[in-house]
């Protein structure tokens, strides 16, 4: 195993003229995710009732990047996990019990692994110095420990015999009896002797010759064997044949050829009947780990599929439904088949929410810590699914958020008490699907925003506002950039810059953000998150000569209306009354500036639509049908288009602009 | 063709072993515990099983064991993959049936070399 | 009536070797040349949706084999003479900027391989393009004993494009 002491150099690529680093890119990802169930699980441990489950998985993990970072030489990693597995070890077998800072020095460590995996994945800065760490670990593995189940005495086999009364052996337990400082003793073989040997198991500080003296009172000295425990009792066999480098056999391997055609005892086991499966599979068997790159390009072809069959739809319209009745068939049954496919092909990029959530334990463990504060995380919904896309531009708002709630919302257990609370908070962390888009929401049992501070705040920044203003208003105040009232700028968050850029990030993303509060009680954030971006359902509608698309999932009902149930408002607002409602209403030929000819006045058809809770009415000429469209990206060769989300490729070829219904509602609000 | 069973639930000890060995024409089979070595071993033909101590589900020697006990694995060759080798170690391998073992990390030479001694 | 197609494949190397070959089109009375390398294909002028509340010049996108790509008519964004939209018109797709972008010009000529003799410097005249945008003069030796010889104004094609007043690149505010 090369010691490096150069960060550039590749360790392990030349091991013997094999180039190992192909298989790097397998380990760190490995590495990785053992990394994050580690952590995971040391948050989640309660250190006063740890099961053997709970530590033997945690040292398999130690365990397995240990091996693979001495085989590939990364001779650092290689060292701190072996101190772990060390530690992890006795921990497991008892020999230590699990103490909080045990459990803090892991974290520690995971946290140091990570960087030092990442130097040799290319980034990172600095080389973390582990000789510390390294020492700190040693010591709490070899360290004494409080007097319970294997405090660390060392343990031993003792083994006497033979013995021409077994008996005599029971003397050795009076022994401890009498003697409770020299330890315990433990009879391992039920009791009785196998062909006049006894043997025990022995936990004790003293060396070997004082036991053997103080045995020698009930057997003779030769008769004890003392071997340190765990040794597997030699069986029938002799020693080891042939022992190299670093491997060994146990015999000759000159008759390894040989000795198939020797009939062999066969103890007969058939195997059991394959019907009998392991319970509940293992999880990673049942999964494959597939590039991005390649999900996104069955993505995509899957989106020119739909094309593809959208346009065969729109021909097949055009033919004799008699003369090609079968044709016609099947291209309804393609147009299902494709249906399937895609929403198939879109639930792969689609992942559990809890891929998100769980960075956030850890995070707030050490945020509450920080704090001085009592903070509980609680999570709702992790198995809700979004887009992969989005999945990772989440995570920096919602951290922001969650950081927020735990400096700025939850108090200090003293202040909690005092106002009749249980000093620990909690923030929930939830996520739910509604209608087409997602709800994920972060909520605080904290001090709630306190509206008079806002106001004043607001006032001093020269905003304006009115002291009537709804509490909603208030609360949205907190969007402006630059605004904290946060008494301190703790280095957590507050130093003003974050609400408004959070708003800003998940605006990107298609989606949109509110705060609800209740002083004393608590706050509230929702995000709400469009639920995927590729495919969607589209209605199809005509202002002039133009054909534009509105997102099925926005639209509320559509009819047509005379120009004269029209009513304006002030100089350029108008209204039309839908049952007992007005609402405002958007030409689109104005909005998009799509020439006209002058002729089609009189008949209108109104499309209402709904984006985040508020409802508009469109003026269009005609719908011309509802198809799922294709979302394709303007930006990618142009630029973001006011009012419209994206575009779609028609089933003739052109391309539509899809509307973005929130920012045409949006202009009518303001 | 010879068949070589290989079992290490850390994916990238799998890769590098099972590269190295089909380099050297031999098929590998894999798999990330002893549960599912036993499973694929029940149905193919195996040569030689090289296998790695610590797993989930089931360890290296009860693998050892468990394949010896059915009367196709009485007298094929099995390495157990270990970052020990102390005598404990030893010991229990042996008593389990294993032909020999393979001190973890090596080197691709190391495991051609010890390969091509035992497989039959 | 066929829409006058041709790709070129562009090689994966940026690298300028000399000799260098440029794609040659007139926009007005001049003759320009660009990278051949920028070019990804030639196309006709055929079913282009309007985008609302763009500059003028940029008449809006089409669809290239399921991309979306903007076109820029070049002659609108310069003023020069009658833009006019029939089966002739030919626009020259891009591959700048890490996107495709497409431009309609007057017309295109052929693809000449110029030495590094047949090239020289700019001078400051006075031209359609800020001269930063040109990076030289390339002289063609006419092909016929007293023929014209002929002058092409060498473009920075991506930088052009890139430009601000392009409106093709969102700026940050």
């Amino acid at each position: 195993m090369a010691e490096n002491s150069n960060p550039g150099a590749q360790p392990g690529s030349d091991a013997g003229g094999f180039d190992l680093t192909q298989f790097y890119g397998v380990f760190f990802e490995e590495a990785g995710e053992n990394l994050a169930n580690m952590e995971s699980m040391l948050v989640e441990i309660d250190v006063d009732s740890v099961s053997d489950e709970e530590l033997n998985a945690i040292f398999r993990v130690a365990h397995s990047i240990k091996g693979g970072a001495a085989t590939f030489g990364f001779a650092d990693v290689a060292e701190l996990t072996h101190e772990l597995e060390t530690l992890l070890d006795r921990l497991r077998r008892n020999e230590l019990k699990l103490r909080r800072e045990m459990v803090d020095l892991l974290l520690e460590a995971g946290d140091v692994l990570k960087l030092l995996l990442a130097r040799y994945q290319g980034s990172g800065e600095g080389r973390p110095d582990t000789a510390a760490l390294v020492a700190r670990v040693k010591q709490l593995a070899t360290g004494h420990l409080s007097a319970v189940v294997g405090d660390g005495r060392r343990r031993v086999r003792v083994r006497v015999g033979p013995l021409a009364e077994p008996a005599t052996a029971d003397g050795l337990a009076e022994l401890f009896r009498d003697i409770p400082s020299l330890g315990t003793l433990e009879p391992l073989d039920g009791g009785k002797a196998i062909e006049g040997y006894r043997t025990f198991k022995v936990r004790t500080n003293s060396p070997d010759e004082e036991l053997i003296e103080l045995f020698s009172f009930h057997v003779a000295r030769e008769q004890v064997a003392i071997t340190p425990f765990d040794a597997a009792p030699v069986r029938a066999g002799g020693p080891v044949v042939h022992e190299g480098e670093g491997f060994g056999f146990f015999v000759d391997p000159a008759t390894l050829p040989a000795a198939q055609a020797a009939a062999q005892e066969a103890r007969n086991a058939e195997p059991k009947p394959r019907a009998e499966k392991s319970q509940g599979g293992n999880l990673e068997s049942s999964t494959l780990r597939v590039s991005v790159q390649k999900v996104d390009q069955l993505i995509n072809l899957v989106g020119e599929l739909v094309i593809t069959q959208a346009m065969l739809t729109q021909q097949a319209k055009t033919l004799d439904p008699v003369q090609y009745q079968t044709l016609l068939a099947g291209v309804t049954d393609l147009e299902r088949n494709t249906r399937s496919l895609q929403e198939s092909v879109m639930s792969i990029r689609m992942i559990p929410m809890a891929f998100v959530f769980n960075r956030f334990p850890r995070m707030l463990r050490d945020l509450a810590a920080r704090l001085g504060k009592d903070i509980e995380l609680k999570t709702v919904g992790e198995a809700t699914e979004l887009d992969k896309g989005l999945i990772e531009k989440i995570i920096d708002p919602l951290t922001h958020l969650l950081r927020n709630s735990a400096d700025h919302g939850i108090e200090a257990p003293a202040a909690r008490s005092a106002a009749g609370k249980s000093p620990t908070g909690t923030i929930t962390l939830s996520a739910a699907h509604q209608g087409g888009s997602i709800l994920i929401e972060v909520r605080d049992d904290g001090a709630g925003l306190k509206r008079a501070r806002i106001l004043a705040k607001a006032k001093e920044r020269g905003l304006a506002v009115r002291d009537e203003m709804s509490d909603a208003e208030v609360w949205a105040l907190i969007w402006e950039p630059g605004f904290s009232t946060a008494d301190q700028v703790s280095d957590v968050s507050g130093r003003g810059v974050g609400m408004d850029v959070v708003r800003k990030n998940i605006a990107a993303l298609g989606g949109s953000v509110e705060l609800d509060s209740a002083e004393g009680y608590g706050t509230r954030v929702s995000v709400r998150l469009p639920l995927t971006l590729a495919i969607m359902d589209g209605m199809s509608i005509r202002v002039g000569a133009e054909t534009y698309i509105l997102p099925l999932a926005s639209v509320v009902e559509s009819f047509q209306v005379e120009s004269k149930t029209i009513q304006t408002i002030g100089s350029t607002g108008r209204v039309v009354r839908v049952r007992e409602e007005y609402m405002p209403v958007v030409a689109l030929d104005e909005v998009f500036s799509v020439p006209r000819d002058g002729s089609e006045a009189g008949c209108e058809i109104m499309v209402i639509v709904e984006a985040e809770g508020a409802r508009t009415a469109l003026l269009v000429d005609e719908l011309l049908g509802q198809h799922q469209v294709v979302v394709k990206n303007l930006e990618a060769n142009y630029r973001r288009v006011a009012g419209v989300s994206g575009a779609t490729i028609l089933g003739d070829g052109r391309v539509a602009l899809i509307i973005d219904v929130a920012s045409l509602v949006k202009r009518t609000r303001h | 063709m010879q068949s070589i069973l290989a079992v290490d639930d850390s994916a990238s000890m799998r890769q590098m072993v099972s590269f190295t060995l089909k380099g050297a024409g031999y098929n590998v089979i894999e798999a990330a515990d002893g549960q599912e070595a036993l499973e694929k071993a029940r149905s193919q033909q195996v040569d030689l099983v090289l296998t790695d101590q610590n797993m989930p589900r089931m360890d290296g020697i009860t693998l050892v064991k468990q394949l010896r006990a059915m009367h196709a694995f009485a007298a094929t060759p099995m390495l157990i993959l270990t970052t020990e080798s102390s005598d404990e170690m030893k010991a229990k391998g042996r008593a389990a049936g294993a032909t020999g073992w393979l001190v973890k990390p090596f080197d691709p030479a190391k495991l051609l070399d010890v390969v091509k001694r035992v497989i039959k | 009536m066929g829409m006058m197609e041709s790709t070129f494949t562009t090689p994966g190397t940026s690298a300028h070797l000399h000799p260098q070959e440029f794609l040659t089109f007139r926009l007005g009375a001049e003759e320009y040349g660009i990278d051949i390398l920028k070019v990804q294909e030639i196309r006709g002028y055929d079913q282009v949706t309007r985008i609302a509340n763009a500059p003028p010049f940029i008449k809006g996108v089409v669809n290239l084999r399921g991309v979306i790509v903007p076109i820029i008519d070049l002659r609108l964004k310069f003023n020069l003479g009658e833009a006019k939209y029939d089966a002739f018109t030919v626009v020259i797709v891009l591959n700048v900027l890490q996107r495709v972008v497409g431009v309609v010009v007057d017309s295109v000529s052929d693809v000449l391989e110029l030495g590094p003799d047949e090239i020289r410097a700019a001078p400051e005249f006075s031209s359609l393009l800020d001269a930063s945008y040109i990076t030289g003069l390339g002289t063609i030796k006419p092909a016929t004993e007293g023929g014209e010889t002929r002058m092409l104004i060498l473009v920075d094609i991506e930088k052009l494009m890139g430009s601000a007043d392009m409106a093709l690149v969102e700026r940050a505010a």
